[in-house]
C-alpha cells in the first residue's frame, strides 16, 4: 500500500507535492508593498505568508536568507524563445497562425532565461506581418510539456507590426523576410500598413455581423445557415470584443498614432505597444488611449527607425502615466532584465521600486495576470527569486527560482551536475566514435555489421 | 621613399591645443598604478596629467574641481569596437567596416572614423574615453586604430592609427553551407562527409594562402631592403612590413578552440606577435595561451553559450578563468549589435565580477591592461604623471549602472556630458 501511495505521488505533477519553503532573514522586495526584512513562506504553490517572523510549518525546507534578496519572478513581455517558427511571411495578415502550434518545450533558452530569473514570458510571432499570429503567455516550467508550461487563465493575444519590418517584405529592394522567388507583397509603405489593418478589421466587422445575424435568426426560431468559419477573422473578432490582447511592434511616433487612431475608429484597444522606441514623443496620446508600452532599456542605432531611440524612454513614459515594462526580444538579453531595469535609474532617475516594477508587476498588468504574479503578495503564485545581492546591482546573481512553489533552478545544483554531464558527454562521444570506426574500416567502403546489431 | 612616409604616418602625434589647467581636489583617486590615494588631487595641464598626490598646490590659472566624496578613475578603454565606422547597422551607406577582398592590410580604420558619429558622445558619458575601432572582414581586414572619444577631427582623436593588423582566423565552415547527405547504401551519391571535406579543403586553401601572403611580405621586405633592381612599391605588402618585423601585433579573431590553437601555431610559424580577439573558448586553451604569453581581448561577457550543452554562465565566467590562469586580458564589446553597445562596457565587466572575477582585476582589465595590450601603456590606462589626462570623476563604482559620472576628461579637456539622446530627453520630458 505504501509504495502504491508513493507511486501516486511521483506520478502527480501537482505542485502540492512540493514541500513548503520558508526563506528567513532575507531582504524581501515585494515591489507592491515596499521592502520587508524577514521571511516569506511558499506553500501549495502560493505565497502563504510574508512578515518579519513567519513560523515554519511541519516539514518545511528552511533557507537562511541572511544577506540575500528575494523578489518576484521576472516577466518578459516580448520573447521568441521556445517556438519553432517565427514568421509566416507570405501574407501580411496571418492571424490564422498561432504560437500554440509551434512550441518546443526543450528549447535550452527556457532554462537559461530561468537562470536569469524569468518565470513568465509573453511568446510572440515575429514582425513580418502587419497583423501577425496568436500569442501565448508561458511559465518557464523547465522539464514540463509545452501544454504544462502554458499560463492557464492568461488572456490570449495577437501580434501586430508596423514600420520597417512589415513593409520590407513588400519592397522588391527589401530584404529579410521574403522567401527566395517570392513576389512583392503589399504593403511596402507605412501608408499601406495602415490600410492592411483597416481592411482586415473591415472584414472582421462584416464577418461578426454575419454571425450576429445568424445568432439573432436562430434565437427567433428561424432556420438559418451558419456562416462559414473564417480562421483568419475569428481572432480579429475576439480583438473587437476585448477577448484578445493586441501587442503591436512599432518604432516611430507617427505609426504609433496611426495605430491608436485605427483602434479608436474600429472600437478596440491596443494593450501594449512593443518596442515603441519613440513612444516618449507621444506619451500623452498613449496614456489617453490606455495602451501600455513594453520597450528596450537602451537599444538603438541598429536600424533607421531606431535612430531616435533613447534610454530615457521608459522613465519618460512612467513619469507621463503610461503603464511601462522592459522586455528582451532576445534570448541573451532575457537573462539580465534585472540589470536592464537598473538602467532606468541612471537614465531618467526612476526609483528602485519603479525600476523593478518594469520587469515584474507592470508586465503582469499589461498581460492582465497581475492578480496571479508580478509581486510578492500573500495568495499570489509562488513565482519567487532568491539573489545573492540586490537584484539591481550588477554584481548580483540569481541563486534559486521557484515557480508555483516548485524549485526550477538552483545554482548550486546546476554547478554540481556539470561534472556528471561532462562525463556523460565524453562517454557518448567515445561511443559514437567507436561505432563510426567500426562502421568504416580503413580502406573499405563495404557495409559492416556490428555483432548483434543492425546493418550500419 | 614612399614607405618611409608610410612609417612616419604610423604613429600619430597627438597635439592638443594647450587648454585649461584643472586641479581635481578631495577625491579618492584610483590610480590603478598603486594604492588608492584618499583625499588626493590630480593636476591636469596641456592635455596631460601633470601631478597626482596629496595637497597639490593649485597653480594660479587652474580651474578647481571640488571632488570631495567622489571617486576618480582612469577613463575606461573598450578594447574592440566599430565606433565611428558604423552609424546605423541596417543602412549600408553608414557602414565602413567591411571592404571587398580578403587581403587588405593597407586599410586603416582611422581613415573612416566619423568624428561626428552620435555613438561617440553616447558612449563616453558612461566613462569610456578610449576605444580600439576595427575593420571587420573575411581574412585580413585592415589596421585597428586607437582613438579618443573626443576631438574636432580624426587627427585630434587618433592615438595610434596602426595599432594592429586585424585577421579573422580561417576556420572550417560547416554551418551555413549546403551539405549533401549521401545515400551510401544504394551505392549512389557522394562520399560520406563530403560537406566536411569541402569545408576542410576551403580551410586548407585559406591557410596556405594566408601563409603565402606573409611569405610574399617577407620577400617584398627583402627586395626593398636590398634595393633589388626590379623592386616596385606595393601598398598592401608595405603595410605588412611592421607586422613581419614584429613591430606591430596581429589582432586575431578566433572563436572556437581549434581556431585559437591554429592562431597560436600560425604566430609561431610566422614569428609574429598576436593578440587574441573575441576568443570565447580561450578558457579551453588557457595553458597554451599563458605559455606563449599571448594577451586576450575578450569579446562580450553578456553572450549566450556557444553550445547547447555549455553551462548557462559559460560566457560570464571566461574572464575569471583567464584571470586565474594568469593571462593578460581586456574587455571588448565588439559593437556589432544593439545590445552590445560600447556604453555598456563597464556593466559587461561587472557581470564577470558577479561570476567570479575579482573586482580589482576587472577594473584593471578595463584600464591599465587594455592600454598595455594595445601598446599605449606608457600613455594611458593609469593616473600617473605624464599620461593622457583621460579621467572620470564619479559618485561611486563605475561598474555599477546607477553610478553617475560627474566629470569626464579626455586629453585634458573637460568634455560635455550632453548628447543627442539627452537633448531628446530634455525636449520631450517637457512636452506639454
Amino acid at each position: 500500500m505504501r509504495f502504491g501511495l508513493l507511486g501516486l505521488c511521483c506520478a502527480s505533477l501537482a505542485v502540492a507535492a512540493d514541500l513548503p519553503v520558508l526563506i528567513q532573514n532575507a531582504t524581501i522586495l515585494t515591489v507592491t508593498n515596499g521592502v520587508i526584512r524577514g521571511s516569506i513562506l511558499l506553500e501549495n504553490g502560493k505565497i502563504a505568508a510574508i512578515g518579519e517572523k513567519v513560523l515554519a510549518p511541519a516539514g518545511a525546507m528552511v533557507i537562511d536568507g541572511s544577506g540575500k534578496y528575494v523578489m518576484p519572478g521576472i516577466i518578459d513581455c516580448h520573447s521568441h524563445i521556445m517556438i519553432e517558427a517565427i514568421n509566416e511571411g507570405s501574407v501580411s495578415v496571418s492571424s490564422m497562425v498561432g504560437i500554440g502550434d509551434v512550441l518546443n518545450p526543450e528549447d535550452i533558452a527556457i532554462y537559461r532565461a530561468l537562470a536569469g530569473g524569468v518565470t513568465t514570458a509573453n511568446i510572440l510571432h515575429g514582425s513580418a506581418n502587419s497583423i501577425g499570429g496568436k500569442t501565448l503567455v508561458m511559465k518557464m516550467r523547465w522539464g514540463r510539456s509545452a501544454e504544462e508550461m502554458k499560463f492557464q487563465g492568461a488572456m490570449p493575444g495577437i501580434k501586430f507590426a508596423l514600420g520597417e519590418n512589415p513593409k520590407r517584405a513588400g519592397n522588391i529592394t527589401g530584404f529579410g523576410f521574403a522567401a527566395p522567388g517570392q513576389a512583392a507583397r503589399y504593403p511596402a509603405t507605412r501608408m499601406g500598413v495602415e490600410d492592411v489593418i483597416r481592411e482586415a478589421f473591415n472584414d472582421a466587422k462584416v464577418y461578426r455581423a454575419s454571425w450576429d445575424e445568424y445568432k439573432a435568426r436562430t434565437a427567433r426560431g428561424e432556420i438559418a445557415i451558419p456562416p462559414a468559419r473564417d480562421l483568419k477573422l475569428e481572432p480579429l473578432v475576439e480583438v473587437l470584443e476585448g477577448k484578445r490582447l493586441v501587442h503591436a511592434h512599432c518604432y516611430r511616433q507617427d505609426e504609433i498614432l496611426m495605430l491608436l487612431r485605427v483602434a479608436d475608429d474600429y472600437g478596440f484597444k491596443i494593450r501594449t505597444l512593443q518596442h515603441a522606441l519613440e513612444a516618449y514623443k507621444v506619451a500623452k496620446e498613449i496614456a489617453a488611449h490606455g495602451a501600455g508600452v513594453s520597450t528596450f532599456s537602451d537599444w538603438w542605432a541598429y536600424k533607421m527607425e531606431a535612430q531616435d531611440a533613447i534610454p530615457y524612454n521608459a522613465a519618460i513614459l512612467v513619469r507621463k502615466g503610461v503603464l511601462t515594462s522592459l522586455n528582451s526580444d532576445d534570448p541573451e538579453l532575457m537573462r539580465h532584465l534585472d540589470k536592464e531595469a537598473a538602467k532606468t535609474m541612471k537614465y531618467g532617475g526612476l526609483s528602485e521600486t519603479e525600476a523593478l516594477s518594469l520587469v515584474t508587476i507592470n508586465p503582469a498588468r499589461q498581460l492582465m495576470i497581475d492578480n496571479r504574479v508580478g509581486s510578492l503578495e500573500v495568495g499570489k503564485d509562488a513565482d519567487v527569486l532568491l539573489y545573492d545581492g540586490h537584484p539591481l546591482s550588477n554584481f548580483s546573481k540569481v541563486l534559486k527560482v521557484w515557480i508555483d512553489g516548485h524549485e526550477y533552478f538552483d545554482r548550486d545544483a546546476d554547478i554540481q551536475q556539470r561534472t556528471r554531464l561532462e562525463i556523460e558527454k565524453k562517454a557518448l562521444i567515445g561511443k559514437a566514435a567507436a561505432e563510426r570506426s567500426l562502421s568504416r574500416p580503413a580502406g573499405s567502403g563495404q557495409t559492416v555489421r556490428v555483432q548483434g546489431g543492425p546493418a550500419l | 621613399m614612399r614607405y618611409l612616409v608610410l612609417l612616419v604616418c604610423a604613429i600619430i602625434r597627438v597635439t592638443v591645443a594647450s587648454g585649461q589647467t584643472y586641479l581635481i581636489r578631495g577625491a579618492n583617486i584610483h590610480t590603478m598604478a598603486g594604492p588608492d590615494i584618499q583625499n588626493g588631487s590630480v593636476l591636469i595641464r596641456d592635455g596631460r596629467i601633470a601631478g597626482v598626490g596629496h595637497n597639490l598646490a593649485a597653480p594660479k590659472d587652474a580651474k578647481l574641481i571640488d571632488a570631495r566624496g567622489l571617486q576618480v578613475y582612469p577613463g575606461m578603454i573598450d578594447a574592440g569596437t566599430e565606433i565611428g565606422l558604423v552609424e546605423v547597422n541596417a543602412v549600408r551607406e553608414t557602414e565602413d567596416t567591411d571592404e571587398l577582398g580578403r587581403y587588405n592590410p593597407q586599410l586603416v580604420a582611422l581613415t573612416a572614423v566619423n568624428p561626428s558619429s552620435e555613438h561617440i558622445p553616447v558612449t563616453r558619458v558612461n566613462g569610456i574615453t578610449t576605444v580600439a575601432t576595427m575593420p571587420e572582414g573575411q581574412l585580413i581586414s585592415g589596421q585597428v586604430s586607437l582613438i579618443h572619444l573626443d576631438g574636432w577631427t580624426t587627427r585630434d582623436m587618433g592615438i595610434k592609427a596602426r595599432a594592429a593588423l586585424h585577421i579573422r582566423m580561417p576556420f572550417i565552415q560547416t554551418e551555413g553551407r549546403r551539405v549533401f547527405v549521401p545515400d551510401n547504401e544504394s551505392g549512389g551519391g557522394a562520399e560520406p562527409g563530403a560537406g566536411f571535406a569541402n569545408a576542410k579543403r576551403d580551410f586548407d586553401k585559406q591557410m596556405s594562402d594566408l601563409n603565402d601572403f606573409f611569405e610574399s611580405a617577407r620577400r617584398y621586405k627583402l627586395a626593398r631592403d636590398t634595393k633589388a633592381p626590379d623592386f616596385k612599391p606595393d601598398l598592401r605588402l608595405e603595410a605588412m612590413v611592421p607586422v613581419i618585423e614584429g613591430a606591430e601585433p596581429v589582432l586575431v579573431t578566433a572563436i572556437r578552440e581549434r581556431e585559437i590553437r591554429d592562431a597560436i601555431a600560425f604566430a609561431d610559424k610566422q614569428r609574429v606577435k598576436i593578440i587574441l580577439c573575441e576568443a570565447p573558448e580561450a578558457w579551453k586553451v588557457a595553458k597554451e595561451i599563458k605559455a606563449h604569453d599571448i594577451p586576450v581581448i575578450l569579446g562580450p561577457v553578456l553572450a549566450l553559450p556557444l553550445d547547447e550543452d555549455d553551462p548557462y554562465d559559460r560566457a560570464f565566467t571566461t574572464a575569471a578563468d583567464l584571470d586565474k590562469a594568469g593571462i593578460r586580458f581586456a574587455f571588448a564589446t565588439l559593437t556589432g549589435s544593439a545590445s552590445l553597445s560600447s556604453r555598456n562596457l563597464p556593466y559587461q565587466a561587472a557581470q564577470a565580477v558577479a561570476f567570479g572575477l575579482p573586482h580589482d582585476d576587472a577594473l584593471k582589465a578595463l584600464t591599465r591592461n587594455a592600454a598595455e595590450i594595445w601598446g599605449i601603456g606608457n600613455q594611458a590606462g593609469t593616473i600617473e604623471e605624464g599620461k593622457f589626462a583621460d579621467i572620470i570623476v564619479t559618485d561611486g563604482d563605475p561598474l555599477e549602472t546607477r553610478t553617475r559620472i560627474h566629470d569626464l576628461f579626455i586629453n585634458g579637456k573637460l568634455v560635455d556630458l550632453n548628447n543627442r539622446q539627452k537633448d531628446l530627453y530634455d525636449k520631450y520630458i517637457n512636452r506639454p
